[in-house]
């Protein structure tokens, strides 16, 4: 499938911002299944400072803000061909060391309520049959709503809350599966929802890594594993490793940020 | 304790004067012990000019004490000093492929050497740092391998101080006073020099420029700032290199380097000398509470921009269980056995050797994995039997998090006591420079001594002082 995808985000600042700077994980890379055609990264209000690959071989920009903006526009967009290859990613490739993607951060600290999900799960069946059976019960368990306020939860807080967006079930899953013994990451990217251009937001899912098939995607919000309509973008240990945009400013006072996201065929 | 039979550097274990000491003690004999505590007491107060002091964590009232100082030197003779630098060298080569293997292929844990666990749960190891190679190739540009003595020829080491080793700054000011105050005394006795350590320094930071670097090397050290217990060391050794020294707010992304404000705009550095610990180096990238650090840094270096010195996440190889496979790690990369002993070493993580330190406590001295500074340690010669039995439950409540060796017999060298020579235990910390091509080891270095008759912990934080260290030229 060939997606053409247009991305912008916005911040708005009450005062102007003296210094900023923004780790930008927007540009997806090609690689079996997915074939980038081109893509473009731009700053407004803003400068790219450097480029570089993290470990987990995300394309990373730096970008600086213009001194005392009030006002910084990030737009990336681009096309991409994209192959149904059953959600299958395949051999696990480059320095990480598969143990890395078993390991507890922050957000996806196993608790009580990740062992209560476990204890329900039925772990009959083989490896596949039980990761698709999580994503079921988590999607059961953590109704998609987009009605809370956009604060960042941790699995746990997810799991009490009971209804959550993309980035919870995928936090919800990767911990999950950590806790059942699968090497587990997030994943960020783009979806092309079938009856839309305008994407409400940018995409969330999981991929956890199966003997035999290598790594396999899961996405939990919408009960399926990624098809041709999936752009990945970065992947990582969790949010804070894969987001689009992560920040860090001297003043401003109080930040708005609104999206614009176009996918569509 | 270490009983009677610890070996005396200036009387062996028989009385009789050692080699090395031969020429000082002629020279000592013909001093009257009167005269030397006033130069003592003068020394005192030349360090207290030079502000040279050591903020002590814990002890507010105490914030600025000094660091006693001995006056009777340390001696090394060049042969023995020669067979200790190969070791050193060795080790730290090792230390360096281990840590590109780590950060890169993990080819230690595929040989099954090391079990992958010991990286897995240890903290230091930084995956922001996995697939970074950092300009030359060298992640401990400056390490200051500790050593200790326990016979004529036996010496251990007894950690690798990869991260950021402090204490140079007085090996030079304790040579500086020993120069001033017994001149004649380096006139008889042919001393290998050390004051040309900061332009060696220089040298070597220069040699490990990063690509972007155009030009001579601009090289600075950033320092968390003046409350830091080191923040003299960090203010004496840039301008004893004649470089900046900086704080994290004096450096900005600019260009695609990190870059300090001067009078005439930003300039990029190429090598940055820090002296702020891995997660308070880069609030984007770490600890996001951190204000010592540069939003950044870690981005500019993993895109080739600067040099950072020591590499982040060397600590992992600081880690005590790690040290614990130091001989296998040396075999590994060098295909040589290590020259250097280590310390026979119990992980408590493993249950065997956990019922082992348990029923032998009150002979062993036992080390949080990742402790240092002799804080929260047991030495069980020196221990009552309830601060036995206390560390126990700390130890069976937490076994992994200890290690625990045999209490070496360390060697001793006299101090000047109230009226008289008298031994006391010490060791040893060289300081070691890589740089791409070569590795550079001061002769000598700083011996740590512990004040206290019959104590072992020479740490300066639990009473500790210091001695020049002479290596005698051959």
């Amino acid at each position: 499938m060939h997606l053409t995808i247009r991305h912008e985000t916005t911040y708005s600042y009450d005062q102007p911002v003296p210094y900023g700077l923004q780790q930008l994980r927007v540009r997806p890379k090609s690689r079996p299944g997915q074939t980038v055609l081109e893509w473009s990264v731009e700053v407004e209000g803003g400068a790219q400072q450097l480029m570089f690959e993290d470990e987990h071989a995300n394309s990373v920009d730096l970008v600086s803000f213009d001194p005392d903006q009030s006002q910084v526009t990030i737009r990336s967009f681009g096309t991409v061909d994209i192959e149904d290859q059953g959600g299958v990613i395949g051999k696990h490739r480059g320095h990480v060391p598969l143990w890395l993607f078993q390991r507890e951060t922050d957000l996806t600290e196993a608790g009580p309520g990740v062992a209560r999900l476990i204890h329900q799960l039925d772990t009959g069946g083989s490896d596949l049959d039980k990761l698709h059976a999580l994503s079921t019960l988590i999607l059961r368990e953590i109704p998609y709503s987009t009605d809370q306020n956009s604060a960042e939860l941790t699995a746990e807080q997810a799991l009490k809350a009971k209804h959550g967006v993309c980035q919870d079930h995928a936090h919800v899953f990767v911990t999950a599966a950590r806790s059942l013994g699968f090497p587990a990451r997030y994943v960020s990217g783009y979806l092309m929802m079938d009856d839309r251009v305008d994407q409400d937001a940018t995409h969330a899912w999981a991929e956890a890594h199966v003997d035999g098939l290598g790594w396999v995607g899961f996405d939990v919000s919408n009960g399926i594993s990624p098809d041709a309509r999936y752009v990945r973008v970065a992947t990582g240990l969790d949010y804070h490793d894969a987001a689009p945009i992560l920040g860090l400013r001297v003043g401003g006072g109080t930040e708005t940020m609104k999206v614009a996201l176009q996918v569509q065929q | 304790m270490s009983g009677e039979s610890h070996f005396d550097e200036m009387y062996g274990r028989d009385g009789k004067t050692r080699g090395p000491y031969s020429e000082y003690c002629g020279w000592l004999s013909d001093e009257d012990v009167s005269r030397l505590r006033k130069k003592s007491v003068e020394a005192e107060t030349l360090f207290r000019r030079t502000g040279i002091t050591f903020n002590v964590y814990g002890m507010e009232e105490a914030a600025e004490r000094l660091i006693p100082f001995d006056i009777v030197p340390r001696i090394i003779s060049g042969r023995e000093w020669s067979r200790l630098s190969k070791g050193i060298e060795q080790r730290v080569r090792a230390i360096n492929a281990f840590l590109h293997d780590i950060y890169h292929g993990q080819e230690i844990i595929k040989a099954g050497r090391l079990p992958a666990e010991m990286i897995a749960q240890n903290d230091a190891f930084l995956p922001k740092m996995i697939g970074v190679t950092p300009p030359g190739g060298v992640y401990t540009h400056i390490v200051g391998t500790d050593l200790v003595r326990t016979g004529e020829d036996d010496f251990f080491v007894l950690e690798d101080n990869a991260r950021t080793p402090s204490g140079v700054s007085y090996m030079l000011e304790n040579r500086e006073t020993m120069l001033h105050m017994f001149p004649e005394l380096f006139s008889k006795v042919k001393v290998q020099n050390v004051s040309n350590y900061p332009r060696m320094l220089r040298r070597s930071l220069g040699r490990s420029v990063p690509d972007a670097c155009d030009g001579g090397p601009t090289i600075a050290v950033l320092t968390p700032g003046i409350h830091n217990s080191a923040y003299y060391e960090h203010a004496f050794l840039a301008d004893q290199m004649n470089v900046e020294l900086v704080e994290g707010h004096d450096l900005r992304v600019v260009d695609g380097r990190v870059a300090m404000r001067t009078t005439r705009g930003f300039k990029p550095i190429d090598v940055l000398y820090r002296r702020v610990d891995d997660d308070f180096l880069d609030p984007l990238n770490f600890n996001p509470e951190s204000q010592l650090g540069v939003p950044g840094i870690m981005d500019v270096y993993r895109a080739g921009g600067i040099t950072i010195a020591n590499a982040p996440g060397t600590g992992i190889s600081d880690d005590k269980a790690i040290y614990s496979y130091m001989p296998d790690i040396v075999e590994f990369y060098t295909g040589e056995q290590a020259i250097l002993k280590n310390v026979p070493t119990w992980r408590c993580s493993e249950p065997d050797a956990l019922k082992y330190v348990l029923d032998n406590l009150a002979d062993l001295v036992v080390k949080e994995v990742h402790g240092s500074g002799g804080y929260g340690m047991l030495v069980g010669p020196a221990a009552s039997k309830k601060e036995i039995a206390d560390f126990s439950k700390k130890l069976e409540a937490n076994a992994a998090n200890y290690i625990a060796q045999p209490t070496l017999s360390l060697s001793t060298v006299p101090i000047l006591a109230k009226s008289e020579l008298a031994p006391r235990h010490v060791d040893l910390r060289p300081f070691v420079l890589v740089s791409p091509d070569k590795i550079d080891i001061t002769p000598g270095g700083l011996t740590r001594v512990a004040l206290k008759k019959g104590s072992l912990v020479v740490n300066s934080s639990q009473g500790g002082g210091t001695k020049d260290t002479w290596v005698l030229e051959e």
